[in-house]
């Protein structure tokens, strides 16, 4: 058996807003293995931030969080506490953020950034660490990286700053990189280029890598396992084949309708033209979150909650009432077609 | 960084000159000059004598110039009613008043910065709210009569400290509170706003994200961002403390810049009000030109500007 990484179980989040309490992550479940790479998908405000965070303990002050079991490498990460966690963070988990632009501090040269990761968490000198530094900025793909070591943060374009967050999470070669939509924010010709980075580097390294995104034909490529976000919940989560050749949950199936096909489809243009709204999080609710958007909805899908069940394959699982039959029907809302 | 201080140090000069410019022509804003020394009903003669002593018959921009040259070598000109040089009158009280100054200045930013980031770190504690109230009370109390509060209490009751006068340290304690803690509010509240908006920073998130520990988190990654707003704050404050002292230095007899300018306004001792004002404008103007070249160390991004 191969090496567990994480294992999440049960994740919950929840934060305080004026209107109540909005669940924003519930009841999550994954996990990694070594060399996998997990990509977490769907809409925006589905929660995929906050169940990364969740992972490093980075969560808003205000945010609560549980779950049933959260560990890393066999370690338990609910009971440990602010400082034993502090030693794990950047160590043996290591995040990349959505913002690239923000996510550096502007008074400090990216070397003197790099170099703190590694100093504070294993004992090497200066040196050493510049070394292993520059070495990394290199191997991120940033040309002339000794000169750049000196530069400030505002003296880079987006792409070169998300590069050296890869190479600042790689600084103490962790076991789990989670990467939050690191390409989001740039131009459409640099996220092909940066998320080609990222597989390799995690090939090369062995690590485990979290990759959350839009980018459903990103997925398609690199992805080991899908983790199938929506409002708050896992609705589908398998192999990366199962899921692209026989996806059993209706909001899936309307995912991958929507990826763009080469040549004929607008290069970056946003996933998720399934029509209607995501339901509110405050508060509680009762059966599918997906039903006010799908197209199989039936009475039975609105009256209780559903739970993932298991799909035809091995670690194929899908919230939804009627996957086994779904392929076999027409939908009981049929979308008004133009003439 | 060169480029950067060169530039600034050329715009402080030219402000440092329209500056002399207008405290220049104040000795004409209000009348003619002549006819002020030489006082009510004086006679035609002795006012005509006046301004050739003084040269006011001379076309202005000559005057200026003069008086410009005059001052870059320190030399103010002759008071009007102390009959002594105006640069030995002032040299004499602005060490005094720049060293009230600074400690004021100095109190205030070792109270008022580490409370207002105390009360970021721990938002809604009781230490948020006693910096609160600090911040309130220093903001309502007039400074004279915390002055005297002082006095009463470490001069008077406890006989902690020397009430009046300026020869030893000790005399300048009570002053440096009493001036000092009246820019406490701002200073904390712009600190506390300052450390609080940083701290929900992208880059903070980062800097936990690689298990900093909270304290170089705190000082190393949050303080030096969060720290540029008050360092201009401050050096405005400074540079108000140093005109606007006069109640301070009354209630302690210290004699300073402040005391003198209120001195000589009661004279009408225009030569002795100019340099003052001319001297405290190019301290000003150097105060802004430091807390300028600080920020910039601070931030790289403002390097570039
Ligand atoms: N600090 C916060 N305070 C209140 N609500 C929040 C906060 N952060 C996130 N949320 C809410 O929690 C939900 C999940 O947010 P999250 O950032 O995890 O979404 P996401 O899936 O990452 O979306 P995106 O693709 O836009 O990044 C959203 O409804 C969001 O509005
Ligand atoms: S449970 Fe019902 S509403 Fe939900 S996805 Fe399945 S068919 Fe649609
Ligand atoms: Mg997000």
């Amino acid at each position: 058996m191969s090496e567990r990484i994480l294992t999440v179980d049960n994740l919950r989040v929840d934060l305080p807003v004026p209107a109540g309490t909005l669940h924003a992550v519930q009841g999550v479940s994954f996990h990694v293995d070594r060399g996998e790479t997990v990509c977490i998908v769907g809409e925006s405000g589905c929660g995929k931030t906050l169940t990364a965070l969740a992972v490093m303990d980075l969560l808003p002050a205000r945010a609560r969080r549980t779950a049933q079991r959260l560990e890393l490498a066999g370690r338990d990460m609910l009971s440990i506490g602010e400082r034993a966690m502090a030693d794990i963070r950047g160590a043996r988990a290591a995040m990349i953020f959505q913002e690239p632009m923000t996510s550096l501090n502007p008074a400090y040269t990216i070397g003197n950034q790099l170099e703190e990761a590694l100093l504070r968490h294993s004992r090497v000198s200066r040196r050493q660490a510049r070394a292993r530094a520059v070495y990394l900025l290199e191997r991120v793909g940033i040309t002339a990286a000794a000169s750049r070591f000196k530069q400030y943060p505002h003296q880079l374009s987006g792409g070169l700053r998300q590069r050296v967050m890869i190479a600042m999470a790689l600084m103490c070669g962790p076991s789990l990189i989670l990467a939050d939509e690191p390409t989001t924010a740039l131009d459409v010709t640099i996220q092909a280029q940066i998320l080609h980075l990222l597989a390799e580097l995690q090939r090369e390294f062995a690590t485990g890598l979290v990759l959350i995104t839009h980018d459903l034909g990103v997925v398609a490529r690199i992805a080991t396992r899908v983790v199938v976000m929506y409002a708050g919940e896992v609705v589908e989560t398998g192999t990366a084949a199962a899921i692209f050749s026989r996806p059993a949950h209706p909001y899936t199936r309307g995912l991958i309708a929507c990826i763009p096909v080469p040549g004929r489809t607008r290069r970056g243009a946003a996933l998720g033209t399934i029509p209607g709204m995501v339901p509110s999080l405050v508060g509680k609710s009762i059966g599918c979150h997906f039903a006010s958007r799908c197209d199989y909805a039936i009475d039975a899908c609105r009256s209780a909650d559903v739970t993932l069940e298991a799909a035809r394959d091995a670690g194929h699982l899908v919230r939804c009432i009627r996957h086994a039959e779904l392929p076999a029907l027409a939908p009981t809302r049929v979308a008004e077609a133009a003439p | 960084m060169l480029a950067f201080t060169v530039k600034r140090l050329g715009v402080a000069l030219l402000v440092a000159l329209t500056v002399s410019l207008i405290t220049f022509s104040m000795i004409y804003v209000s009348g003619d000059p002549a006819i002020a020394i030489a006082g009510e009903g004086a006679r035609a003669s002795d006012i005509e004598a006046i301004r050739k002593f003084y040269g006011f018959d001379r076309p202005i921009i000559v005057q200026y110039v003069d008086w410009l040259a005059g001052a870059l070598r320190g030399d103010f000109g002759r008071s009007f009613t102390l009959r002594q040089p105006v640069a030995d009158i002032i040299f004499a009280r602005l060490p005094v008043t720049i060293l009230l100054g600074a400690a004021a200045i100095g109190f205030a930013l070792v109270l008022a910065i580490p409370l207002g980031v105390l009360a970021a770190v721990r938002p809604n504690s009781m230490l948020d709210r006693f910096a609160l109230t600090v911040a309130v009370v220093g903001q309502a109390m007039p400074t004279f009569w915390f002055a005297l509060t002082l006095i009463l209490w470490l001069g008077v009751t406890w006989r902690l400290l020397p009430i009046t006068g300026s020869d030893t340290w000790q005399h300048f304690v009570m002053p440096a509170i009493a001036l000092g803690y009246f820019v406490t509010p701002a200073v904390m509240r712009l600190t506390r706003a300052g450390v609080l908006e940083v701290l929900a920073s992208d880059y903070i998130r980062t800097a936990r994200a690689k298990g900093l520990r909270p304290p170089t988190v705190l000082f190393k990654h949050a303080l030096r961002n969060a720290i540029i707003p008050v360092v201009s704050l401050a050096a405005v404050q400074f540079g108000f403390m140093l005109g606007g002292s006069i109640v301070i230095e009354t209630i302690f007899q210290i004699n300073g810049l402040g005391y003198l300018a209120w001195e000589s306004i009661q004279r009408k001792d225009l030569p002795t009000m100019q340099a003052i004002v001319l001297v405290l404008a190019v301290i000003y103007v150097l105060l802004t030109l430091l807390a300028d070249l600080l920020n910039a160390f601070l931030d790289p991004r403002l390097r570039a500007a």
